[in-house]
């Protein structure tokens, strides 16, 4: 066969190889879709994951998503998209942007207040040290008393 | 007909609920007794009339009469009669009636009980039950009347009305709609009405809280009478909120359990409080101490189960605005408002009366340690509440609403059940009244240094997350200190009675259910922390569409998709049916048959996973039921989740140690016996 033939099965096999390879390599795996759905929220549905919706529209999105990765954004792009086109309830937790602070910072200021509360409280209800060796009883003194209340708990 | 006698039935029992509440209130405060058991007998009288109105719609439900509007939403020819009948708490006015229908039933198990101890708190108790009663009663005979029909007005539209409308007539459909899909599994058949037990229950010692607040007294009696009321409500609710997981993890194709969704936190926010509430009368009970906290924590209870009952039946959750548009959500969000400020003026009015006996002398003393539990129980509550009012809260004001997933109450509450971990594991060993650091930290040095061996080992092994290893540690050190305080006990009783340890356990734990049943319950609850680690820290999962003959791979497992048969059953399901072949470590471990069923009359499809089950790991295998289903390709979903098996044998201990707690002990001889017999015995002896 003339060289130019050759040359040009060559050529074109390399094209194939190396194309198909390309596209193989810029197609994402499902893994790597859900991976970034996983950090959405269906739009429309209450409360499901986008990873794991099963409507119509959850599909498309999804798709969005590869699309969008076959192209090269990073997760957090894609993210930002969807949020842009459906607003902040698509993203699993809340933005730190406005009001939405309040929720990073209620639990720990919470906690901290409470804590701080309950040692204050529990410290003025100690007893002094010296009267912490007589121990305060139950409140019955009288021993008889204190038997028939013994036999009357034991009837419950 | 039936219908008639339901609603007629249904209205008796509300008049004889709001009756009852009256007569005793008037009573106790008038003093006149005969008016109070009037009431009693009024409070028992309402549970025929309510099991009536219910039979009514159990037979309805069977009898196909798709002309009432209940029934045609939630049955249909398809169903079989067990599933009609469980049809009745399948839907909204089903459920409200099953609600107030166990309110009832426990109300009258009250109203039964011996008195004679307990008179002054008798009205109360029934006052607080029936104006509950009541108002649940009032959603059905006002708003969600189970026995409404379908109608066909004059201009050929549809209308739902007990009464008949104006010009309309009597339509009757030929079939009902029928369950949805979702809810045939058994799991979620038994699963509402354990909830549903749990919640009614906690209503009766907040009946006996509020009785106990408002006679002014300031003892425990209250406590003690409701012991077993409250382990049995918990019990139920803590296996409503198991089986629902479980349910989850069957049927409802995620690969997971708990999906921190709203609906889940309104039945666990009630468990919570619960809990604490469960843990903290163990100290006025001992010490005559947190009394304050005993009321607060049952009246936060009895408002969380309103509160759960009214997220997951208003509507309130897909939006704020879908909340006003049955009567049922302002009602609801009336009721719960009024009993909780009424609650706490209550309690306030009482404040002073219900200081401690005894002060707390320690840090580390047993009661600082309850306290502190309360404490962090209080916050787990906080944090669920903030995030489930939040994106109602930001949708009200500022229009935008946002959605609070699973990572930032796993981030949040991560550190507060460690906390809660490590409290088991020291409160055991700690003592009453005085006590110190170093005593404590004798008792524990040597269960810590045994439990470290379990991390040490895992790190060693090469497991580098920091959460699995300190979750691990704990769980470790709560099942030492746990066993130990069994042995500890076992030998000390086997030693004075001479007994084996076998032997002396299983005493010891019958002498003592409460404390024994509680440690039974901590067991399964270091059982489950093991499997939630497992599962949460560690799972893996990937996709992939495979033709006939391919195979995925995830970590140590090779799946091949073998085949794919397609039938319809006998209920008109179509069922797609994957065959898969398993591989771990290259060798076989069988097939899994993992399936979707697609219920035509309700354009609903249900996915069914293939599961391979062992204590270390379930290799969970999903068809996905969004792409194509063929031979030439389907797309499985496939997880690993190590441990997760433990979580529902913790489960099973765990019900088995309140079963334990909560069985009778036998009764003392009484008094009467011991005497007669003593007089009958010959003089002289």
């Amino acid at each position: 066969m003339p060289v130019g033939l050759w040359l040009v099965v060559v050529a074109m096999a390399a094209t194939m190889v190396t194309g198909s390879a390309l596209a193989q390599g810029e197609q994402p795996t499902d893994d790597e879709v859900n991976a970034v759905a996983n950090g959405l929220y269906c739009p429309v549905c209450e409360n499901i994951p986008l990873d794991v919706c099963p409507t119509q529209a959850c599909i498309q999105w999804r798709d969005t998503i590869r699309d969008k990765l076959a192209q090269g954004w990073s997760e957090e792009q894609i993210h930002q998209y969807f949020v842009g086109q459906y607003g902040d309830r698509v993203l699993a937790t809340p933005p730190a942007t406005g009001l939405n602070w309040l929720i990073y910072l209620l639990p720990p200021a919470a906690f901290i207040v409470g804590a701080v509360i309950l040692v204050g409280v529990v410290r003025s209800w100690r007893m002094p040290p010296q009267l912490a060796s007589k121990p305060v009883g139950e409140v019955a003194e009288d021993p008889y008393l204190e038997k028939v209340e013994e036999e009357l708990r034991r009837r419950d | 007909m039936i219908e008639g006698i339901g609603y007629a039935a249904l209205v008796l029992s509300f008049v004889l609920a709001l009756y009852s509440a009256g007569a005793a209130a008037y009573g106790a405060r008038r003093g006149k007794p005969e008016l109070i058991e009037s009431a009693r007998r009024a409070m028992l009288l309402s549970w025929p009339m309510i099991s009536v109105a219910a039979l009514a719609i159990v037979l309805l439900l069977v009898g196909a009469r798709y002309d009432i509007a209940y029934v045609a939403k939630v049955t249909s020819n398809s169903m079989p009669t067990y599933l009609k009948i469980t049809a009745l708490w399948g839907g909204q006015a089903g459920s409200l009636i099953f609600w107030s229908w166990l309110l009832a039933t426990f109300a009258s198990a009250v109203a039964l009980r011996k008195w004679d101890r307990d008179r002054d708190l008798l009205p109360w108790v029934i006052v607080v039950s029936m104006i509950t009663l009541a108002f649940f009663l009032s959603l059905s005979v006002f708003v969600e009347n189970p026995f409404s029909r379908l109608w066909i007005t004059a201009d050929g539209g549809q209308a739902t009305a007990f009464f008949q409308p104006e010009g309309a007539r009597a339509a009757a459909p030929l079939d009902g709609q029928g369950l949805n899909p979702l809810l045939r599994h058994p799991g979620m058949i038994i699963h509402p009405p354990m909830l549903y037990l749990g919640f009614v229950a906690f209503v009766i010692p907040y009946a006996f809280a509020i009785a106990a607040l408002i006679t002014g007294r300031s003892d425990d009696r209250w406590i003690r009478v409701t012991r077993r009321w409250t382990l049995v409500a918990w019990l139920f609710l803590a296996l409503g909120l198991i089986l629902g997981g479980r349910w989850a993890y069957d049927v409802l194709g995620w690969g997971g359990y708990w999906g921190w969704d709203p609906v889940e936190i309104a039945a666990f926010m009630p468990w919570l409080a619960g809990t604490a509430f469960l843990h903290s009368v163990m100290v006025q009970e001992k010490k005559g101490m947190l009394k304050h906290w005993n009321m607060l924590l049952i009246i936060l209870t009895y408002s969380l189960v309103l509160f759960g009952t009214f997220l997951t039946r208003s509507g309130v959750l897909s939006s704020v605005h879908a909340f006003a548009q049955s009567a049922i959500g302002p009602m609801f969000f009336a009721f719960i408002g009024i009993s909780f400020v009424v609650s706490l003026w209550l309690l306030l009015r009482r404040w002073d009366d219900l200081r401690g006996v005894n002060q707390i002398n320690s840090m580390v003393s047993r009661e600082s340690l309850f306290l502190l539990n309360n404490f962090l129980f209080i916050m787990i509550l906080a944090v669920c509440f903030l995030g489930v009012i939040f994106p109602l809260a930001s949708e009200l004001f500022t229009g935008q609403t946002v959605t609070v997933g699973p990572e930032w109450y796993e981030r949040i509450l991560g550190p507060l059940f460690a906390g809660l971990l490590l409290l088991m594991g020291v409160a055991p060993l700690s003592a009453y009244g005085s006590s110190s650091w170093r005593r404590l930290g004798k008792q524990l040095w040597i269960p810590v240094a045994i439990s470290l061996a379990v991390p040490a080992v895992l790190l060693i092994t090469g497991m580098r997350s920091t959460a699995a290893l300190l979750g691990y540690w704990l769980a470790t050190l709560v099942a030492v200190v746990t066993l130990y305080e069994f042995w500890r006990g076992a030998s000390a009783r086997g030693r004075r009675h001479g007994e084996r340890l076998p032997v002396a356990l299983v005493r010891l734990a019958g002498r003592n259910r409460r404390r024994y049943g509680g440690y039974v319950i901590h067991l399964g609850v270091v059982l489950m922390a093991f499997g939630i680690i497992g599962i949460e820290i560690f799972q893996t999962e990937t996709q992939g569409t495979l033709a006939r003959g391919e195979q995925l791979t995830l970590g140590r497992y090779v799946m091949v998709f073998d085949g794919l048969t397609r039938f319809i059953t006998e209920d008109g399901r179509e069922v797609s049916r994957a065959e898969v072949s398993v591989y771990k470590d290259g060798r076989s471990v069988g097939k899994l048959f993992p399936r979707q069923d697609f219920y035509r009359a309700q354009n609903q499809p249900m996915t069914i996973p293939g599961v391979r089950s062992t204590l270390e790991e379930d290799f969970y295998v999903l068809l996905v039921g969004w792409e194509p289903i063929g031979q030439d390709g389907a797309t499985f979903k496939v997880f690993h989740n190590p441990l997760v098996n433990f979580v529902w044998w913790g489960g099973a201990v765990f019900i088995l140690g309140t079963l334990v707690a909560a069985w009778p002990e036998r009764e003392t001889e009484p008094a009467r016996r011991r005497v007669a017999h003593a007089q009958t015995l010959p003089a002289g002896d």
